[in-house]
């Protein structure tokens, strides 16, 4: 089993809280800051608090868009949380229009007001898996997680949906292609079900 | 469906958990915040709230210190506030473990940077908090830890805010707190109605009847602090009441 996990680190993220959690189910969390150890990991992860346009503009001045990119196409595990998640769409509409890293064919748009919901969606709701993947075993199908987004993912391949969930509409809470997830929710911070979601890739 | 939240408030003076009384801080009830979190049950808890109550900005580095050591053992979303008057210390805090920050005074004296720390780390990241007190037969809007009256009406007061950037309400009363009659539902509920943005209710709880008022008069999630250190099990105690209630919240 690989235990060293390595979190991306271009100030927009709560490291700490994924560092302590990863250590929490025996792993090993090392925090990048230089672009040239990105490929020396065989897993990491893409976290994210924050406005899609000052991230991708934090990733492009740290010189990290090239070696994501090649870590994403050279076949290992990466995850994205949150904010990372919506960072591996093709584009995004949150104050303004800009392009993500394109890992997905799928665009960030506002979630819709509808009646009787509360904008953002801030707290812990249900997370229905729409396919099987070694990161959701031993996870019970429709566990709660938390969210605080106000952002969504709209998925063009629906292969790619690997979990929606339900504010207003239904909206897609994780995506999964080979060996790149994106989840919108965070599971550092959900409790037992989020840290076996985090043992998982760090067993997967 | 998204569930309502149940909230624990540590209210931080210095190194200390204190009670809270009419927003004055006497009794300390715990030495070490990050063992009250341990003490809170904390498997029922959907969120935790951290306030710094000092009245001295120098506490900054030491509450970003307990915040770092809190969160360390604690897979739960937290907010925090108190002292947040520059983007730099906000940083810090999401950086130690925090996943919103809450303002109250800024929205007085600097909504500029409650703008930019909105557009910053997004509107889903930044709390409003409203301290409401009634004087002279009229409810409005006190900020610098209830020492200055705003003149402000409670809804105007949210709407402004959010349109400055919040993303949620943090709501408390004066009047209340400490005081363990219940919620200001009046008030509560004028602001739920008035905004679009989730509200927590805080100040007053004494019963668990109370969470529920709570919810009841709209809120979206309720918090309590004083009266989880006092009773045993207390969290759970109180979810199980909500549960019973037909409310939806997390299961236990």
């Amino acid at each position: 089993m690989i235990k060293d996990i390595g979190i991306i680190d271009y100030d927009m993220g709560n490291i700490s809280s994924l560092s302590n959690a990863i250590i929490e189910v025996g792993g090993k969390p090392s925090i990048i800051n230089d672009p040239t150890s990105v490929a020396g990991f065989s897993k990491i992860i893409l976290p994210g608090v924050g406005a899609f346009k000052d991230a991708i503009s934090n990733l492009k001045s740290k010189q990290f868009i090239s070696v994501l990119n090649d870590f994403a196409s050279s076949g290992k595990q990466i995850l994205g949380i949150c904010l990372g998640m919506q960072l591996m769409c093709k584009t995004s509409s949150e104050n303004g229009y800009f392009d993500g890293l394109g890992w997905f064919d799928a665009e960030v748009n506002k979630l819709p007001k509808t009646s009787n919901i509360k904008l953002p969606h801030i707290g812990w709701n249900e997370v229905n898996f729409s396919k099987q993947n070694a990161l959701l075993e031993t996870i019970k199908d429709k566990s709660d997680f938390y969210f605080v987004h106000g952002y969504h993912v709209e998925c063009k391949n629906y292969e790619d949906i690997l979990s929606t969930s339900s504010h207003g509409i239904n909206f897609v809470s994780a995506i999964q292609n080979k060996n790149i997830t994106g989840v919108q929710f965070h599971p550092e911070k959900s409790q037992s079900a989020g840290l076996s979601l985090i043992k998982n890739f760090l067993e997967s | 469906m998204l569930k309502k939240r149940l909230i624990a408030v540590l209210i931080v003076n210095g190194k200390y958990v204190v009670q809270s009384v009419k927003f004055k801080h006497t009794n300390a009830i715990h030495y070490d915040a990050a063992e009250a979190i341990e003490c809170f049950n904390k498997w029922s808890i959907d969120e935790i709230i951290i306030l710094n109550v000092s009245r001295t900005e120098e506490t900054r580095m030491e509450f970003s210190k307990t915040i770092e050591n809190i969160c360390k053992k604690c897979f739960l979303p937290v907010a925090v506030g108190g002292w947040i008057t520059d983007i730099n210390y906000s940083r810090e805090l999401f950086y130690k473990g925090a996943d919103k920050l809450i303002l109250n005074t800024a929205f007085h004296t600097n909504p500029a940077l409650c703008e930019s720390l909105a557009s910053k780390f997004g509107t889903q990241s930044i709390t409003a908090s409203i301290d409401v007190k009634k004087e002279n037969k009229r409810t409005t809007v006190w900020v610098n830890r209830g020492r200055i009256n705003t003149e402000y009406h409670p809804s105007d007061w949210a709407k402004r805010a959010v349109e400055l950037g919040a993303g949620e309400i943090f709501f408390n009363s004066i009047d209340h707190d400490g005081a363990r009659k219940g919620y200001n539902l009046v008030t509560l509920n004028d602001i739920c109605s008035s905004v679009n943005v989730p509200v927590i209710a805080f100040g007053g709880v004494f019963n668990w009847s109370h969470l529920s008022e709570g919810i009841r008069e709209g809120a979206d999630a309720v918090a309590l602090a004083n009266q989880l250190h006092y009773t045993e099990h207390s969290a759970r105690r109180a979810k199980k009441f909500l549960i019973n209630e037909g409310l939806n919240v997390r299961s236990i």
